[in-house]
């Protein structure tokens, strides 16, 4: 026998499941008015510095099929890459929101500011990026990934440059497709996999 | 105690299958390739706050929420309450804790819920708390029921209520299913088996709790939630051009 460590295991994760809309957006689950003020409406308020851009894109399964509903989480850096909480941060970027995918078209729609670039730990800094968390039915861990810009400099970003295959470091950039307006598609499984973060 | 290094990589044995054939929706919805392992950076070692300010007397008591203090829900009248804590069991302090459940008859008040169990007038259904200092959170509601689901011929879930947790940084961001103990239908559900390492599931089933419940009032259930944690040591190399 050895001496037991101090530390326990992350409790396991299930599945958001169909009806995660009326714990995380009641509004959009049609129980408008349950809170008086909703979690991550938006990322952004009046004021917030750096350009504001809108992102629209979708979630799509392995067959092709937009999920009409996946529930995403975006969590980001103000314009100059400070987070919120952070010394100098700006006080009108909360940096965290919530989007779902309409329940008709399946499309998503993120309106915020362009972050900044951030430091890394080693020295060489993180291109701007949108970090997102992807849940709903049948997804039974929440996936992790990031918007980045194809108008940015993404030469030698420390996560970009890990992708072995070139190819696929496209699924992690936002196509601009209008001033201010970028298209990212999500693909779960199957040609064009966006590429998810263990991270 | 500072949050200073990096979080500690997740074990994804302890996390359920991706894919999951007896749960047929996850076949199509799960990745193929590989998951890119990297150490976590300030996107994920930082995170939202939420202040107090934005909650109401409610946000935590589903037997009245909905109604606004008006009339109470029907069902079983019970106490959610446990800590939140990380790996290194560490209380996680002022963090968002968010519910949302079906009422005591298994449905759920979402437009998409059409199972023929009626809707509970005086029932939305979700809640919503800060842990306190020491990590510790508690809901009033009602237990759900359970309900049909379209799966394979005759799947039920078994009574649930799902959570979403916060920590203080994003790459901590966790969403899972509290169960009940003594539930019968737990070992006959495909979501619940998504989870292969046993030790693991059974850390999602709540023990009744008699030491918290009140005579002539309501049941109790411990549910206690454990986030990832960070490695914390003097030895934090600054490696550059890595
Ligand atoms: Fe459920």
């Amino acid at each position: 026998m050895v001496q037991p460590l101090d530390h326990q295991p992350e409790t396991p994760s299930q599945t958001a499941g169909p009806y995660v809309h009326i714990g995380l957006m009641p509004t959009y689950a049609g129980n408008a008015g349950y809170y008086d003020q909703e979690i991550g409406v938006s990322p952004i308020s009046d004021g917030a510095q750096g350009e504001v851009i809108e992102i629209v894109g979708s979630v799509y399964d392995g067959t092709g099929w937009a999920l009409r509903d996946a529930l995403i989480e975006s969590w980001q850096a103000d314009s100059a890459g400070k987070f919120p909480g952070q010394d100098g941060a700006d006080p009108a970027v909360s940096g965290h929101c919530r989007f779902a995918a309409d329940a008709v078209t399946g499309e998503f729609t993120l309106r915020t500011v362009k972050p900044g670039r951030v430091p890394s730990r080693y020295g060489r800094a993180f291109a701007p990026h949108i970090s997102l968390w992807v849940v709903a039915r049948g997804i039974n861990i929440g996936l992790q990934t990031r918007i980045y810009f194809e108008d940015e400099d993404n030469e030698g970003d420390p996560l970009l440059s890990r992708i072995e295959q070139r190819p696929r470091v496209d699924t992690l950039i936002a196509r601009k497709i209008g001033d201010g307006k970028y298209r990212f598609d999500i693909r779960l499984q199957g040609e064009g996999e966006t590429v998810f973060l263990d991270i | 105690m500072t949050d200073l290094g990096p979080l500690i990589p997740r074990n994804r044995e302890m996390h359920p299958e991706p894919y999951w054939p007896d749960y047929k929706t996850s076949v199509a919805r799960s990745p193929n390739q590989p998951l890119l392992s990297l150490e976590s950076g300030p996107s994920e070692e930082t995170g939202p706050t939420f202040g107090h300010s934005r909650f109401g007397a409610l946000d935590n008591n589903l037997i009245l929420n909905w109604t606004k203090g008006a009339a109470p829900a029907v069902g079983e009248r019970i106490l959610m309450h446990g800590r939140v804590l990380d790996e290194n069991n560490r209380a996680v302090p002022n963090t968002l804790v968010e519910i949302w459940q079906a009422n005591a008859g298994g449905r759920y008040r979402h437009k998409k819920d059409t199972y023929l169990a009626p809707l509970d007038p005086n029932f939305g259904g979700c809640g919503r708390t800060l842990t306190d200092e020491n990590g510790y959170y508690q809901f009033l509601t009602i237990r759900p029921g359970a309900y049909p689901w379209p799966n394979r011929g005759n799947d039920w879930r078994p009574m649930h209520i799902h959570i979403s947790v916060f920590g203080h940084s994003f790459g901590q961001r966790l969403i899972t299913q509290m169960y009940f103990e003594g539930d019968p239908l737990i070992p006959l559900c495909p979501i619940a088996a998504t989870i292969r390492n046993r030790s693991q599931l059974d850390r999602l089933v709540a023990p009744l709790d008699m030491a918290h419940s009140r005579r002539l009032d309501f049941l109790a259930y411990k549910f206690d939630i454990v986030l990832r944690g960070r490695r914390q040591t003097m030895f934090e190399n600054k490696l550059e051009g890595m």
